[in-house]
This record gives structure tokens, C-alpha cells and sequence, in this order.
């Protein structure tokens, strides 16, 4: 073989070379592609599966407070009936004992009785109190039987945090909030059960409103409360943003939020049932509730929202 | 008058006969208890002449449930009239009440004016 022979094949396998280097550069990146897509796709799926697993849990909490609810309503009933039976009663024995000459003992009679009524009157506001608690029950382990429509959410929303600012204003404890609205215009429209939804606003607004009056009385007229509320398009889905600048939620507390009868509120003022049903609410729009806090800064509730696909 | 109430629960019958003590004290009503749909039949069927009017039955009792008595009530005493109570207010086992042939149906908890005004107008009939 020549020398001329030879060097020019050693250019071709130069070249075989390069283009088999080329190949293989290309097929590793390809493959590279394929093993993040699969990483992707089984982050994905993990997602999903604790999703179903944690839809699962609420469908089965669901069920069991659906039938603890109904058993629970029928002793209630008595109690309620009873109660306001006895009420009556009470009233009619004092008529009787109008028609009677005044005596000590009738003096003291009509007194024992008006503290028997008022305790009645308190059995019978306690009974009403554990029946709205039982009907809120029910109404949590209904779940999206409600049909979705098209709906223009920033409306929606207007509509319930000013429903919700009057409602806090016209209770008891009524504290001053500025309300931050900062709403997307160019929002399309997305398919909601308005009812269910406007619990979702409503119960946010609220907690937002609780949490902010703690933090009024802890620290005073400094202290200017503020909510607000954000919609933005996302692309693929919308999100809506609802943050308080009140006491913000402690870290240990953060993962309870969601548990059906989970409260921080003393006594008898929460029923720790608002954000697990709002939790609800969004996964059944298949939704997703993200919270994000810094102490003594802000509670930040991110609700995403799919759009509609068509 | 008579009518009977059926009920699993025995306090009904406390709730009832203070409900209603102004017109069983004026023997303007009695109310007879069964706490069950077997209890109630062997009632309706021991007296010679069935007195009873009017039967309010609850629907959810162990045994026989308060649909079943209705069909039997309707075959076997078909003049007594039969009104449902049940805790259950949904639209199928109301529907299925009526075409049985109940007169009305009482969701729970009973709203003691309008039962009273049921069974007012049953006076003012008589």
C-alpha cells in the first residue's frame, strides 16, 4: 500500500471516527433526555400517589363522618326537643302560679324556675351550636355532588371577600383590615362549583380575619392589619394568592392545618373543620393548596387551579 | 281519636305525649307506642275493631322497616292512613313513601306545628 494510499485511508477512519463520535454524542444526549423525562415522570407519579392516597384518607374520613353525624343527630334532637318542651312548660307554670296569692314560697318558686329556664335556654343554644357543627359535618362529607360551570373567578371573588369583610364587621370583635385586591383581568374563565368555591374564599377570609385580631390584640394600634388577594394566569392554570399579615403560622403547626377538627381557636369559637373542607373544596376542582408562613410576617394560602382544557 | 306512633326510639314516646299532654288530657287524642314494625302489627291486629286512625311511622328501625309496615298497613288495614318520619329526607325514599301510598312524610327533626296541624285537621274531620 502506498503512502498516499494509506493517509487517505486514515482520513476516512478519521472521519468514520468523527461521525460515529457525533452519533454517539447525540444518542447519550438523547438518552440523557429520555432518563430526566422518566425522573420527571416518576416524580409525577409519586405526587399523584400521595394525591389519591391522601384523597383516599379524606374519602374515608368522609363516610365515617357522614354516619357519625347522622347518629350523633338523632340524641341531639331529643336534647333540643326536650329542652324547649321543658321551656314551655316553665311558662306555663308560671301563668298557673300568676293566678296564686303572693307568698315567700311562690317568690322562691318563680325564682328557682327562672334560673330552670335559663339553663334550658342554655342547653337549647348548646344543642343549636353541636346541630350546625353536625350539619357543617355533613355538609363536608358530601363532596362534589355539585356540577361545575364556567365561572369568572375574580368576580367570584370580590363578591365573597367583601361578603366576608361585612360579615366579620357586623359580628362581634370587628377589626379594621385594609383589603388588597390585585386581580388579573385577563383571567379566562374557569370551571368552578361557585358554591362550593365561594367557602373556599369565605373560609380563608375568615381565618385570615381571626388570626389578624390575635395579632391586634397582642400588639395594638401599630399594627396595621392587612389581606390581601391576587389572581394570576399561570399558563396552564390559574393561582390565587390569599396572605394576611397577621401572626403568621409556626412550622409544627403548618402540616395540621388540613386535619378535619384541627384548631388553634380557644374555646368554642372554631369548629377546626374551615380548612380541611376548604382543602376539600380544592382538591375536588383538582386543585392543589400550597401554605407558606414566616412567623409574625405573613400566612400565605397558594390555590392553584387547572384551566379549562379546550 | 287514636293514632299510633312507631318509633326504635322509646324517648319518642316521652316527646309525644308532652307534646301533645293539653289534647290527651282532654281526651281530645290518645296516642299508642309501638318501638317496632312487628310490635305495631300485633297492636293494629289484637284489637277487635282497629281504632287506631292514623299511623306515623319512622323508617329506619331494626326489623321491619317503617316501608314495609306501610305496605302491610295498606293491604291489611287499608282504611288507617300512614305518614312517614324519617331522618332520611332524600328524594327517592320519599317518593317511594307516597307511591306506597303514605299521606305525608315528616322529615326529622319533626316540626311538632305542622304535625300538630296534621293531626288537628284529622280532629276537625272526625
Amino acid at each position: 500500500m502506498s503512502t498516499s494510499e494509506l493517509i487517505s485511508k486514515i482520513t476516512d477512519l478519521e472521519e468514520q471516527i468523527e461521525r460515529l463520535t457525533k452519533q454517539m454524542r447525540s444518542d447519550v444526549s438523547i438518552l440523557k433526555e429520555e432518563r430526566n423525562r422518566a425522573n420527571e415522570a416518576e416524580n409525577d407519579l409519586k405526587v399523584i400517589q400521595q394525591q389519591l392516597l391522601q384523597q383516599e384518607k379524606l374519602a374515608s374520613l368522609g363516610q365515617l363522618t357522614a354516619g357519625i353525624a347522622h347518629e350523633i343527630k338523632n340524641p341531639l334532637n331529643f336534647v333540643n326537643n326536650f329542652s324547649e318542651l321543658s321551656m314551655d312548660f316553665i311558662q306555663e307554670i308560671e301563668e298557673e302560679l300568676d293566678k296564686l296569692t303572693d307568698s315567700p314560697e311562690k317568690e322562691n318558686i318563680l325564682e328557682l324556675l327562672s334560673d330552670v329556664k335559663s339553663n334550658l335556654h342554655k342547653i337549647k343554644h348548646h344543642g343549636s351550636r353541636a346541630d350546625s357543627i353536625v350539619k357543617s359535618m355533613l355538609m363536608h362529607s358530601r363532596g362534589g355532588t355539585g356540577t361545575m360551570d364556567s365561572t369568572n373567578l375574580n368576580d367570584l371573588i370580590r363578591e365573597y371577600v367583601n361578603l366576608a369583610f361585612h360579615g366579620m364587621r357586623a359580628n362581634k370583635n370587628p377589626i379594621n383590615v385594609e383589603i388588597k385586591l390585585d386581580l388579573d383581568e385577563n383571567l379566562p374563565k374557569i370551571n368552578l362549583n361557585a358554591e362550593d368555591f365561594s367557602r373556599v374564599i369565605l373560609n380563608l377570609s375568615k381565618n385570615a380575619f381571626d388570626a389578624m385580631r390575635d395579632k391586634i390584640e397582642a400588639k395594638g394600634n401599630t399594627y396595621k392589619s392587612v389581606l390581601a388577594i391576587q389572581t394570576q394566569d399561570l399558563g396552564d392554570k390559574v393561582l390565587i394568592v390569599v396572605e394576611d399579615n397577621g401572626p403568621g403560622v409556626p412550622d409544627e403547626i403548618k402540616d395540621k392545618l388540613l386535619t378535619p377538627f384541627f384548631t388553634t381557636k380557644k374555646g368554642t369559637e372554631g369548629t377546626g373543620l374551615g380548612l380541611s373542607i376548604t382543602h376539600e373544596i380544592i382538591l375536588t376542582h383538582a386543585g392543589t393548596l400550597e401554605i407558606e408562613s414566616v412567623m409574625d410576617h405573613y400566612t400565605r394560602f397558594k390555590i392553584t387551579l387547572p384551566k379549562p382544557t379546550n | 281519636m287514636k293514632i299510633l306512633i312507631v318509633d326504635d326510639e322509646q324517648d319518642v314516646e316521652t316527646l309525644f305525649v308532652q307534646k301533645f299532654r293539653k289534647e290527651i288530657k282532654s281526651k281530645a287524642l290518645e296516642i299508642m307506642f309501638a318501638f317496632s314494625g312487628e310490635d305495631a302489627l300485633r297492636l293494629l291486629g289484637a284489637e277487635d275493631s282497629p281504632e287506631v286512625v292514623y299511623v306515623f311511622s319512622d323508617i329506619n328501625m331494626p326489623g321491619m322497616t317503617g316501608l314495609e309496615l306501610l305496605d302491610k298497613i295498606k293491604s291489611k288495614f287499608s282504611h288507617i292512613q300512614v305518614s312517614m318520619i324519617s331522618a332520611y329526607g332524600d328524594r327517592d325514599t320519599y317518593e317511594k313513601a307516597l307511591k306506597s301510598g303514605a299521606k305525608g312524610f315528616f322529615t326529622k327533626p319533626v316540626d311538632f306545628d305542622s304535625l300538630k296541624q296534621e293531626i288537628a285537621e284529622l280532629l276537625t274531620n272526625k
